[in-house]
């Protein structure tokens, strides 16, 4: 999903940059408020962060005989609400961008866009849905992880169909061409971004169960003794 | 070992397999190069002469590449290592003090 160094053309980076950037603020702020009112949930978001860093510096061979890695801001997403991963996730490409050379400074509002702002907002919003409908937990964090991962991707497609239309079937012929590199390839990574991301939550539930439970992730009320809903 | 642990470790190993197998199957005949590598060379392939307009003030070679993202991935497994540690210390710490109404 990382659009290349200086392939998108100026206006269009221009563009995403003005879209992604209040998201990014925001998301600034909603860190600093989530650690001034409940410092005991640091670690956790400290982990949210640390997350999506392992999880996007791990490429993985796709069946297309293409590689490409996971986001993990779906796990972020769950536990804080979407706006936290804008900042954390836009972290995560400025470092690549900067020492990987991986992305680029003027594509980062279009790559912030769709891993730090979509990705996690898709995630939020399946996760409350499964919830709402009675899914499990495990059920919940892995449909809204896989499918925010397949999100970021899909959105990577568009922006660069929208960028670089073809010639004869214009952004639609484009976007099913990008489709094709991309969100084809991400399918299994998708699962896998899913399988990782209900691990993890699996971990945390053990080792801190009553920050979830003010967090929300976790309904049971707040008994320490009692068995835990994994 | 407990059914959770069980399940947890069934986790890794389906992501393994979801990884391996596409190596083993069509590993011969691809080098399984980056999706975001291949949007680049479609863009070129439709717009011929096309260069872009801005390029990285440092590009590692792809070898120095190949260790920064394992830097990366260090960084951040070291990181949710201590946090997971920090985490179980607290837990264990907290559920040994007992609460103000509690007779033991």
């Amino acid at each position: 999903m990382h659009i290349a160094e200086g392939y998108l053309p100026p206006l269009h980076a221009a563009a995403w940059t003005v879209v992604a950037a209040p998201f990014v603020v925001h998301g600034a702020r909603a860190v600093v408020k989530q650690v001034r009112e409940d410092p005991d949930t640091k670690l956790l978001l400290g982990a949210a962060g640390a997350f999506a860093f392992v999880l996007s510096a791990l490429k993985i061979p796709s069946v297309t005989g293409s590689s490409s890695h996971p986001t993990g801001t779906g796990l972020g997403a769950i536990l804080f609400r979407p706006p936290v991963m804008a900042l954390l996730g836009t972290i995560v490409l400025v470092f690549q961008a900067l020492l990987i050379a991986h992305g680029g400074i003027t594509t980062l509002g279009a790559n912030a866009f769709s891993m730090a702002i979509v990705g996690p907002w898709v995630a939020y919003a399946v996760f409350v849905l499964v919830r709402r409908l009675g899914g499990g937990l495990s059920v919940g964090v892995f449909l809204a992880a896989s499918l925010a991962d397949l999100a970021t991707y899909s959105t990577t497609s568009v922006q660069l169909a929208l960028a670089y239309p073809d010639a004869t079937s214009g952004v639609l012929g484009s976007v099913v061409k990008f489709g094709t590199i991309f969100s084809v390839t991400q399918i299994p990574l998708a699962v896998c971004e899913g399988l990782l991301t209900v691990l993890i939550v699996r971990l945390l539930v053990k080792v801190s169960p009553d920050e979830l439970r003010r967090l929300g992730v976790l309904r049971r009320p707040a008994t320490t003794s009692a068995p835990q809903e994994v | 070992m407990s059914r959770s642990t069980l399940v947890n470790w069934l986790l890794v190993l389906a992501v393994l397999v979801i990884a391996v197998v596409p190596l083993v199957f069509i590993g011969s005949e691809t080098e399984f190069g980056g999706a975001d590598g291949l949007a680049v060379e479609q863009i070129e392939a439709d717009n011929p002469g096309f260069e872009p307009w801005f390029t990285p003030l440092f590009e590692p070679e792809s070898e120095t590449a190949s260790t920064l993202f394992a830097l990366q991935a260090a960084i951040g497994a070291g990181f949710l290592g201590y946090l997971f540690g920090s985490l179980t210390t607290r837990r264990r710490l907290a559920s040994r003090v007992p609460a103000p109404d509690d007779p033991t």
